[in-house]
């Protein structure tokens, strides 16, 4: 089992949900964050004066699947959060050592 | 003008003095509330509301007496009605407006003074103890706002000179930025000075709410339903409109794109120069004072202010301060008979002293509130301390000074 941790544009979460529910791929946890890559930042300008705005907000989902389907899992979040322009984002992929369902007590695949 | 009550000029009186209200809550609270990190709104928009409060009291107790009262020496008026006794009983005509009561002219110039001492909290939200604003609001109002007023139109020296002062371009807009200048002087720059607004669509309302709010502080300076008040609304709208395209133009020049914080400073720009000649110029001249106040605050804001290094958070002194300066001035260059029959005019009329007037009004004005709100910082400081504590600051007013939260979305 892995961990998929994966930094996109917010405005791309929608099209990234959608296409993972259509392979197959539901179970997510959301949320907002901010941070910063090679891009650096934005500049803003108030007032007359510039400044630098350095970390960004994105959005993060974190998924949790079988090995088997990761490959597909990350083929299709590059295809749907993919704009070719600095500030696409980044996808982590890290090993699980378990999963438990609560509800169940079902451990391994099976509670993926 | 016959002291005659008539109803169309109270009626309108009524109006304005509503209109100018709503410049201070919501129009200050809301433009400022919007500039500033999201941790410290509700600080922000308190200090407009508890200044309001304030200033309402201690208007009828002895403000409106001391700066309106029959002159004493030209520096103060005369405590004859403390706490407004008997004003309201008697029911009598102003002698500063015949047509209206004097009870009416009061409340309005209380709205005044509660703007102006508000429009200083713009220069050190973000960093100064609630507590330090409290003690400081009774006393800038006696010491600064109440002489001033008394000078220019309450009978006072400036006065018996001839000064040119509309609807508070010396009054208002100098006295409250200077006195912003003074004052973060001794606060101190914040952790993080950078002005990255947390909710730009606040500071929209805001300012259409002070643009819509002005009418009644200029038009209503004409102090009744006149041909003077629609011209005095005309001008003003012509110079905020000047000075916000003016503004958008140098940012253009300047960044490359018009920004709509811009346009909003622009526009305020405009409407605070125009006023202390809102009743003495025409079109022409609004068009001339839009355009030159918005270019001048606008190097004030983007070039001087990080040259000098205070921390004007949200650039009183840039905006207001200079724009008291500008409009007063440019009242002694433009100021027509033509218009306000009332006058002699300015430079252009043929009256060139008068520039000399307004100028000397600008210094000793300036220079008044300037060194008083220094001398009143420094008590406070040293007394109750005008700072907030470094955590404090860092993690923000609301919930440090409050007990509060502005967003609490989830």
């Amino acid at each position: 089992m892995k961990r998929i941790i994966t930094i996109i544009r917010p405005d791309k979460l929608e099209d990234v949900k959608q296409a993972l529910e259509d392979i197959g791929c539901h179970g997510m946890t959301v949320k907002d964050v901010k941070g910063r890559g090679i891009q650096l930042g934005i500049t803003e300008s108030y007032r007359g004066t510039d400044y630098k705005v350095d970390l960004l907000p994105k959005t993060q989902i974190e998924i949790v699947a079988k090995t088997e389907d990761v490959d597909e899992i990350v083929d299709t979040i590059t295809k749907y959060a993919q704009t070719g322009c600095i500030g696409d984002g980044k996808i982590f992929i890290s090993p699980v050592e378990e999963v438990i369902r609560i509800r169940t007590g079902e451990r391994g695949n099976k509670a993926v | 003008m016959d002291p005659i009550f008539s109803s169309g000029d109270t009626a309108w009186m009524l109006i304005s003095t509503a209109l100018v209200i709503l410049m201070t809550i919501p129009g200050v609270a809301l433009f400022y509330g919007g500039l500033i990190r999201r941790e410290n709104v509700l600080n922000t928009l308190f200090l407009s509301f508890i200044t309001f409060s304030i200033v309402s009291i201690l208007w009828f107790i002895y403000g409106y007496d001391l700066a309106f009262g029959a002159d004493v020496w030209g520096v103060l008026g005369n405590l004859t009605n403390p706490f407004f006794n008997g004003v309201l009983e008697s029911g009598t005509l102003s002698s500063y407006a015949p047509t209206i009561p004097t009870a009416l002219y009061a409340v309005f110039q209380m709205t005044f003074a509660a703007i102006t001492v508000a429009l200083i909290s713009g220069a050190i939200v973000e960093r100064m103890k609630f507590s330090a604003w409290l003690a400081f609001v009774p006393l800038w109002l006696t010491l600064v706002y109440i002489p001033i007023a008394h000078w220019v139109w309450g009978g006072g020296w400036l006065a018996q000179m001839g000064v040119l002062d509309f609807a508070g371009g010396i009054v208002v807009h100098l006295s409250s930025g200077i006195a912003a200048l003074a004052l973060v002087l001794l606060v101190g720059i914040r952790k993080n000075a950078k002005l990255l607004p947390h909710h730009l669509g606040y500071s929209v309302i805001g300012t259409g709410l002070l643009w819509f709010g002005w009418f009644g502080f200029n038009a209503g300076s004409a102090l009744g339903a006149s041909n003077l008040a629609v011209s005095a609304m005309i001008v003003t709208n012509t110079s905020a409109a000047m000075g916000m395209l003016t503004w958008i133009l140098m940012d253009k020049l300047n960044t490359g794109k018009p920004t709509l914080l811009g346009a909003l400073s622009g526009a305020i720009a405009g409407l605070a120069t125009i006023t202390p000649a809102a009743g003495y110029v025409n079109v022409t001249a609004a068009i001339i004072i839009g355009f030159v106040s918005s270019i001048i605050c606008y190097y004030a804001v983007s070039h001087l202010k990080p040259l000098i290094g205070y921390d004007d958070a949200l650039d009183v002194f840039g905006i207001h301060g200079m724009s008291g300066i500008i409009g007063t001035l440019a009242t002694g260059i433009f100021a027509t008979p033509l218009i306000n029959s009332a006058i002699t005019g300015g430079v252009i009329a043929g009256n060139p002293a008068q520039l000399g007037i307004q100028f000397l009004a600008v210094v000793s004005v300036g220079l008044y509130s300037f060194i008083v709100t220094y001398l009143l910082g420094w008590v406070i400081n040293r007394t109750i301390g005008l700072r907030v504590e470094d955590d404090h600051e860092v993690q923000g007013l609301d919930i440090n000074l409050h007990e509060e939260s502005g967003y609490r979305l989830s």
